[in-house]
């Protein structure tokens, strides 16, 4: 078994691919076709993120938005009022996140699954509702982004996206090669073996309570460093644009179209749902927003009942094997 | 701390209460005898009211008359979501039957948007109306009182049915052992489909209700929804009698909450309790 | 030596005592086998010992600490490991997978904990089918998957949960073969069988229940015209 993370880019494909990306955004000098890859890149981060304690450790969690607007809020607030690097700010959000993972994780992680979801709705609707009446982080007014100079230490750019897209690449690829380790190493096997069965996982000497928290806390700040950029992207931040539950939706979504549990699922999944809502958000204005959903729906709907492994799952039948 | 204000807020606090109780009981029926939490629970709710108002607008059949139609169509709806979906998410593995409920609520909720837009509506001029009852100093909404006995009255008949029939009987046995429950002649599928009709009807009922005096509009399933879940989660999963305990007592908090704390707050505050009970009583205040 | 000091174990359901103050000791390398009519409370013991369930009274010593109140994680840590009745394995997962979850109990490396995992698998015959899915493999193959699982978190103390049920002739012959290569390797072992001829062959003692409580605990020869397990077995009328 091949333990070395790196081993990923020893892979033909990975590694096309991989070029390939890294070139798109030259064939195309759009800046609308600039933002649908930065995001895509960002939904795929934030849905490989969400894979570690939903899709490998099992436990559905619907309140990521939490965290990904705790990093967000994080890197704009110490920025604006204590004029502290976003790249500290990040840091700490995502220190941030951890805190809360493990605080809402201890108590609520002993509950079985359906409980853990519900506490999960409820954790995100209160953080959204605290936020939004919070003076600290200008409350539901909104917190933009203090105009400073461009450049890496600001962490913001005006006239291009492209260092953006280079960030966000490299939080693909990072988050990719974690998730790559992960899943060959004793983190990911426990993980795995708690989700299919509980009690065989307690048998073997797996502590699943510890577990489940490290996965939460993995989870948590990787989210956390998205949401972080996310600020720095849009530069204009407000609960509902990061703390609302479509994100959190999107996010599972994603990751469950492209099939939970595996390392290219998010991959997948991103790379389908991301461009249709983008572009159907760009073209159809306002209602495109249910549009979009409207497909997701379905799409999630057919996928549960007929393909439960997801695109992962199709793929596997017509392709490979 | 002034009598009547107490009271008053008791009061409505029940009434809503028995509102939320009587969606959570659907909600909990489901549950118990399926294991599958019924994501979609809340836009049921909204059809409901949907349902409950277009007869209104454009047939002018009051809400009250018009009660026992939505009740079979959301009869019928929960069949046909069992027949068409559930049925084929029953053995998958957890997170499937969840998600295909999650995607089945989702897609609900957009299509009402789409075609009934997002706006707000309301039924002006029922038989209710917004008519008060007032009596010593406290006063009542009549749409609300009548929802609330109503959604009491259709929780007992729910109970009376699961524990005093023969088809109650049958039931209860399908969600102990599904097994044993087949192997006894019992027909699961009918079972099956019977409980998500009745947690549909259950859903029906609050719906054509609450059109009395609440508004509708796409995503009011949404926090209904949430908090059908956190009652449940609440009584304990698959609990009825605990279901509607727990109902009320969203109901009484969210209602003090709103007056002590910020109307602002206070489903958060509900949201809140519910982490904290589950933190100390993991099964929920009944649950087993 | 005594490696496990059961005293005065009671789980009660309710009313219904379903391990009804039973003691029992074990001596390091001993084979128990341990029998009693189905609901005799066999399972319920093992899910007492090994953390599943919380009895109502009682003590557990185990290697010389107590297991009271302990989780099963930490109780498989200490060198107590049980197979399942009904077998867990973890389905999605490939045989070697399976094994390799056990094996990281006693190291965080994965090039070691796979290297003990081959080892585990060529001892009790599964290498060949190392890559399959374990849907494909068949009942005797779960049964010892179950046993490898548990074999790899390097266990003192094993419990198996009727590792045979479901066994052909040839395949009991060589599962018997199996434990005995178990025990040969150091490690103690109880044993729930329902097959008589292996309970016989296996144990150097056997332990029966009945309705929650130890009714003898003798050699294998003696338990066989012991009246009172007759009795259990097949009722008053038949008291040979």
């Amino acid at each position: 078994m091949e333990t070395s993370a790196l081993a990923l880019f020893k892979k033909p494909w990975v590694l096309i691919t991989l070029l390939v990306l890294l070139f798109l955004p030259f064939t195309m000098n759009n800046i609308h076709f600039h933002h649908v890859l930065i995001m895509f890149m960002l939904f795929a981060t934030l849905s490989q993120a969400w894979n570690v304690i939903g899709g490998f450790a099992g436990q559905v969690s619907f309140g990521h938005a939490t965290f990904f607007g705790i990093g967000a809020y994080a890197a704009l607030v110490l920025l604006k009022r204590y004029d502290l690097s976003p790249w500290v700010g990040m840091l700490i959000g995502g220190g941030c996140a951890v805190i809360v993972a493990v605080l809402i994780g201890y108590p609520v992680f002993r509950l079985k699954g359906h409980y853990f979801a519900i506490s999960t709705f409820a954790v995100a609707e209160i953080a959204e509702r605290l936020f939004a009446n919070w003076d600290f982080v200008e409350g539901a007014i909104g917190l933009p982004a203090p105009v400073l100079p461009e450049g890496w230490i600001n962490f913001m750019w005006y006239k291009t996206k492209m260092p953006y897209f280079y960030i966000a690449f490299a939080l693909f690829v990072v988050v990719l090669l974690i998730a790559y380790k992960m899943n060959r190493s004793r983190l990911g096997f426990y993980f795995r073996a708690i989700k299919q069965s509980h009690e065989a996982a307690e048998g073997l000497g797996i502590d699943t309570t510890k577990y489940k928290m490290v996965a939460m806390a993995i989870s948590a700040f990787l989210t956390a460093i998205c949401g972080s950029f996310y600020a720095q992207y849009i530069l204009f931040i407000d609960p509902p644009s990061v703390l609302s539950l479509d994100i959190s939706i999107k996010i599972v979504l994603i990751t469950v179209l492209g099939g939970a549990g595996t390392v290219i699922g998010p991959i997948l999944g991103a790379a389908i749902l991301i461009p249709l809502s983008e572009y159907s958000r760009i073209l159809l204005g306002g209602t495109g927003k249910g549009l979009d959903l409207i497909v997701f729906g379905a799409l999630i709907l057919f996928i549960s009942v007929y393909q439960p492994q997801g695109l992962v799952g199709f793929l596997r039948k017509t392709g490979k094997s | 701390m002034d009598m009547e204000i107490l009271l008053q807020i008791l009061i409505s606090g029940l009434l809503m209460g028995l509102i939320f109780a009587l969606i959570a009981v659907g909600l909990t029926l489901i549950w118990g005898v399926m294991d599958i939490l019924n994501f979609a629970h809340g836009e049921f709710l909204m059809l409901a009211m949907f349902f409950s108002f277009w007869m209104f607008s454009l047939w002018a059949i009051d809400p009250l008359w018009s009660l026992p139609i939505t009740v079979a169509l959301l009869f019928a709806i929960g069949v046909g979501t069992y027949y068409l979906v559930i049925k084929k998410v029953l053995n998958a593995p957890g997170l499937t039957a969840l998600l295909a409920t999650f995607g089945l609520s989702i897609l609900i909720k957009n299509l009402a948007q789409f075609f009934w837009t997002p706006d707000f509506r309301q039924v002006q001029g029922a038989i209710l109306g917004e008519k008060t009852l007032s009596f010593f100093n406290l006063n009542v909404s009549l749409p609300e009182l009548v929802a609330a006995c109503g959604s009491a009255l259709i929780t007992y008949l729910v109970y009376y049915l699961i524990f005093r029939t023969k088809t109650g009987r049958a039931i209860r046995a399908a969600a102990l052992d599904r097994d044993t429950a087949l192997l006894m002649g019992i027909n699961i599928d009918r079972v099956y489909a019977l409980t998500f009709g009745l947690g549909g009807a259950c859903v029906g009922v609050a719906g054509a209700l609450l059109m009395n005096f609440y508004y509708v509009f796409p995503s009011v399933g949404g926090l209904f929804g949430i908090l059908a879940f956190v009652t449940v989660a609440l009584g304990g999963f698959g609990n009825i009698t605990g279901a509607f305990y727990a109902g009320i007592l969203i109901g009484i908090v969210e209602t003090a909450g709103g007056v002590f704390i910020s109307p602002v707050f206070k489903y958060t505050i509900v949201f809140v309790m519910y982490l904290v009970i589950i933190s100390i009583r993991p099964k929920g205040l009944f649950g087993w | 030596m005594e490696i496990l000091k059961v005293k005065n174990l009671t789980m009660k359901f309710g009313s219904l005592a379903a391990v009804d103050e039973v003691s029992l000791a074990v001596k390091k390398g001993e084979i128990i086998g341990l029998i009693g009519p189905n609901g005799a409370g066999k399972t319920t013991f093992f899910n007492c010992l090994t953390g599943y369930l919380t009895p109502q009274n009682g003590t557990v010593q185990f290697d010389g600490h107590s297991l009271n109140g302990m989780r099963p994680n930490r109780i498989c840590r200490l060198g107590l490991a049980r197979t399942f009745q009904i077998v867990q394995v973890f389905r999605e997962m490939t045989t070697w997978e399976n094994v390799i979850v056990g094996a990281f109990c006693r190291t965080a490396n994965s090039a070691d904990a796979y290297q003990e995992t081959m080892e585990i698998l060529k001892f009790t015959g599964l290498y060949e089918k190392k890559d399959s899915l374990v849907g494909n493999l068949t009942i005797a193959d779960h049964k010892r998957l179950e046993i490898s699982k548990a074999l790899a978190t390097r266990p003192h103390l094993l419990m198996l949960d009727e590792a045979m049920a479901g066994l052909n002739a040839t395949e009991t012959i060589a599962a018997i073969d199996l434990i005995r290569k178990i025990r040969d390797r150091g490690i103690t072992l109880i044993v729930v069988e329902h097959v008589m001829e292996v309970i016989m062959s296996l144990s150097e003692r056997v332990v029966v229940f009945d309705s929650g409580k130890k009714i003898a605990e003798d050699v294998p020869e003696k338990i066989v015209k012991n009246p009172r397990v007759i009795e259990a077995y097949l009722g008053e009328r038949y008291h040979a």
